[in-house]
């Protein structure tokens, strides 16, 4: 589904993503796991459109179409989601109304009729109780006054009220407490199927422990250095990244 | 991205005044300037008692004492009052028994406005006045209103029918010394609306003024006044569009509020005269006086005012909290796009005990636009426990426009409590991003958090007008959504 080859981007002149080429297919869960600064958010935000920098080289295909042709809301539409680090606050704007127009785009988008009223509140009442979020959460205003726990909460109700193809979750579990983190998890394990496909950024394994990926890769200083299976993750957890860091620059030095 | 946000910011920004259109319809006016004279002559025709032409003579010589104020933070070009028409009115047949006596492009002009004068089923529950240029040409419900004591009709009718009324409580609460603008309205007034709710009635429907400017020219003075006595309550609302033209027009009136003890007046404006063209040119000069006093205890006054239009607005809703235990309220929506101008807020003067008021202030500034908020809170020396909350928050589009906050506070009552909390915002790259990520566009984007962020005083609005508003917002800053 999605076929990045040789991805390049800089911020401000600098080099970020020095050549990123990944595969990932339906019905997989891919971790990116890496050190701060490696590139693994800027990853995440040129797949959703957000034109911080500049793509320098390379491309990804999404479907056999070239996503980085398409604006940030065609790509919303076509299912990828992005679930924020930092989710934004809306003041005033209550997330039943942002939903409920972000689901009617979609659907305008795919050619089907807006959904009424009460589907769509049935619609909101079944991803509640689904991801087990606080149904006061969606009556108040998109993220605003929610503390960084109900914030990560709330992307996960929106991923499920949006049932993308591809969900990239950008550092989700970060600041989150156990329990949080286990909701979170149940989410996404909840809403994934054999067709659709997660990248999970994370910089910790133990949101691993109840997101199980097929493949975990090492990013570092904007390049994938290693891939393997889920028991990277421990390794990493074990051992630092310090050994990667080694690894590479003893692969550069040779 | 960021100049195609700057694009699309600039497209939604740039939306059609739709209701710039002009009706030919036939119209009397009087010879353009101002003087004693021509003051006579609006009196004249308006077959007005003795004591009124005196009061209209005595507001005109004290106007001539007077300078334009210059404290707005507003750039107001010169005004030639000579060479501004005074009175203009479509003409009619004298007696307006029923709807069909009514000039039918007069009719249609309403209708196009959404304004229905035939008393229709959908708007059951509002009765409106409709005022064109300078005369009332319908005020519907009148009967049904009457059954209850209630009155509701054209200023000059009430001069007529009931002038013990008028004379009583007329410039009580705008005196015709008080400022430039009131001066002036009280020698040329026009016409307006006047309500007066009865002794323990609350009013069953909205009450509405529905103010048109048609002909070329020509300024708009109008003058409203509503009395509400005691243990009474009545909600208000007011409407205004003018034609597209490239002259500015004046727009300069006068609302009186009284509330007696245990009364509520809810007052609500959706303004929404012309602003000009993008470029600056033409547009209504809005210098409105709009008071109301709580005068027995335990009253309430509350503002609502949604102010899309206007090149320039200069208007300041206030409150006098006389009576003890009294509470007023002053909630505004203000934007000003292309080249627009506010300088608006209120003033709560507390001189009663135990006196209550809250400002919540929303300006939304686009394309070049200033927006001022001003603002007095006045604490009296014998105001003890007096309260007041006021917020201000201010909204940017673009980086072209401005805004500015100008509270002023004067308390000399030891036990009051006063608070203020201002904020300003634009909206973020960030915030847009997040609704694109989610499928929706820049330009739904903006409308959404622009609605949000003035949610808090569209929901003061009685149903039927926060709908109303809500588009008018879409409209006047998204021009292609909607």
């Amino acid at each position: 589904m999605l076929v990045i080859k040789d991805l390049k981007a800089s911020i401000g002149g600098k080099n970020i993503l020095k050549g990123i080429s990944l595969t990932v297919k339906p019905g997989e869960i891919h971790a990116i796991m890496g050190p701060n600064g490696s590139g693994k958010s800027t990853l995440a935000a040129v797949l959703a459109g957000r034109e911080l920098g500049e793509v320098t080289g390379g491309t990804v295909t999404y479907y056999g179409k070239n996503l980085l042709e398409m604006a940030a809301e065609d790509r919303a539409k076509d299912g990828i989601f992005l679930g924020f680090q930092y989710p934004i606050e809306i003041p005033g704007v209550s997330m039943v109304n942002f939903m409920k127009t972000a689901v009617n785009e979609q659907r305008k988008y795919r050619g089907l009729e807006p959904l009424s009223a009460s589907d769509f509140l049935k619609l909101m009442r079944e991803k509640k109780e689904m991801v087990e979020i606080d149904s006061k959460l969606a009556n108040r205003s998109v993220n605003e006054g929610f503390s960084g726990g109900e914030k990560k909460k709330n992307e996960i109700f929106q991923m499920a009220m949006l049932d993308p193809k591809l969900a990239i979750l950008d550092e989700t579990d970060s600041g989150l407490d156990i329990d949080a983190l286990r909701i979170v998890a149940n989410g996404v394990n909840k809403i994934k199927r054999p067709d659709n496909s997660f990248i999970v950024i994370t910089h910790y394994q133990r949101l691993l422990d109840y997101i199980v990926p097929d493949v975990v890769h090492v990013l570092y200083d904007g390049r994938i250095v290693k891939t393997a299976g889920k028991e990277l993750a421990l390794e990493l957890e074990e051992k630092g990244y310090d050994w990667i860091k080694k690894e590479v620059e003893n692969s550069i030095m040779v | 991205m960021e100049k195609d946000q700057d694009k699309i910011l600039n497209d939604v920004t740039s939306g059609e005044y739709k209701y710039g259109f002009h009706s030919d319809i036939e119209t009397e006016r009087i010879q353009k300037g101002l003087s004693e004279d021509v003051v006579r002559i609006i009196s004249a025709k308006k077959n007005e008692p003795e004591w009124l032409l005196e009061f209209r003579l005595k507001s005109y010589r004290h106007w001539l004492t007077m300078k334009m104020p210059s404290w707005p933070n507003l750039k107001i070009p010169q005004i030639n009052y000579q060479e501004i028409i005074f009175y203009a009115a479509p003409v009619q047949r004298p007696a307006l028994n029923s709807l069909d006596d009514i000039d039918p492009e007069l009719k249609r002009t309403f209708d196009k406005l959404g304004i229905p004068l035939g008393e229709q089923k959908h708007l059951a529950g509002v009765a409106v006045d409709a005022v064109m240029d300078s005369v009332s040409v319908k005020t519907t419900f009148r009967e049904t209103l009457a059954e209850m004591g209630i009155i509701f009709c054209s200023f000059s009718e009430a001069v007529r029918e009931y002038p013990e009324l008028v004379r009583r409580y007329m410039g009580t609460v705008v005196p015709y010394t008080d400022n430039f603008f009131a001066s002036l309205n009280s020698a040329v007034f026009s016409d307006g609306s006047f309500c007066y709710i009865p002794k323990g009635v609350r009013c069953p429907m909205e009450l509405s003024t529905y103010f048109r400017i048609n002909a070329a020219n020509t300024g708009q003075f109008e003058r409203t006044l509503l009395v509400a006595d005691e243990e009474s309550y009545v909600s208000y609302l007011e409407g205004c569009t003018a034609p597209q033209r490239d002259e500015n027009q004046l727009h300069a009136a006068i609302v009186e509020i009284i509330a007696e003890k245990n009364a509520e007046v809810k007052y609500s404006t959706v303004q929404n005269w012309y602003p000009g063209d993008k470029d600056g040119k033409g547009g209504i000069f809005n210098f409105v006086t709009k008071r109301g006093i709580c005068k027995g205890e335990n009253s309430r006054i509350s503002w609502t005012q949604i102010e899309t239009g206007s090149a320039i607005t200069w208007k300041y809703p206030s409150c006098i909290l006389r009576g003890d235990n009294s509470t007023g309220e002053f909630y505004s929506v203000a934007v000003t796009n292309n080249h627009q101008q506010a300088d608006t807020g209120t003033k709560m003067i507390h001189i009663g005990k135990n006196t209550k008021s809250t400002i919540v202030s929303k300006g939304i500034s686009a394309g070049k636009g200033q927006n001022s908020y001003r603002g007095l809170v006045k604490v009296l020396k014998n105001a003890s426990n007096a309260r007041n909350y006021s917020q201000c928050d201010s909204l940017l589009l673009g980086d072209k426009c401005g805004a500015h906050t100008f509270p002023y506070l004067e308390v000399d009552n030891q036990t009051a409590i006063v608070e203020h909390e201002a904020t300003t915002s634009k909206i973020g790259e960030d915030q847009i991003f997040y609704c694109n990520q989610r499928g929706i566009s820049t330009e739904d984007a903006i409308g959404l958090i622009v609605n949000g962020y003035a949610r808090e005083v569209i929901n003061k609005l009685p149903m039927e007008f926060a709908v109303e508003a809500q588009k008018l917002l879409q409209i006047s800053l998204e021009g292609s959504v909607g």
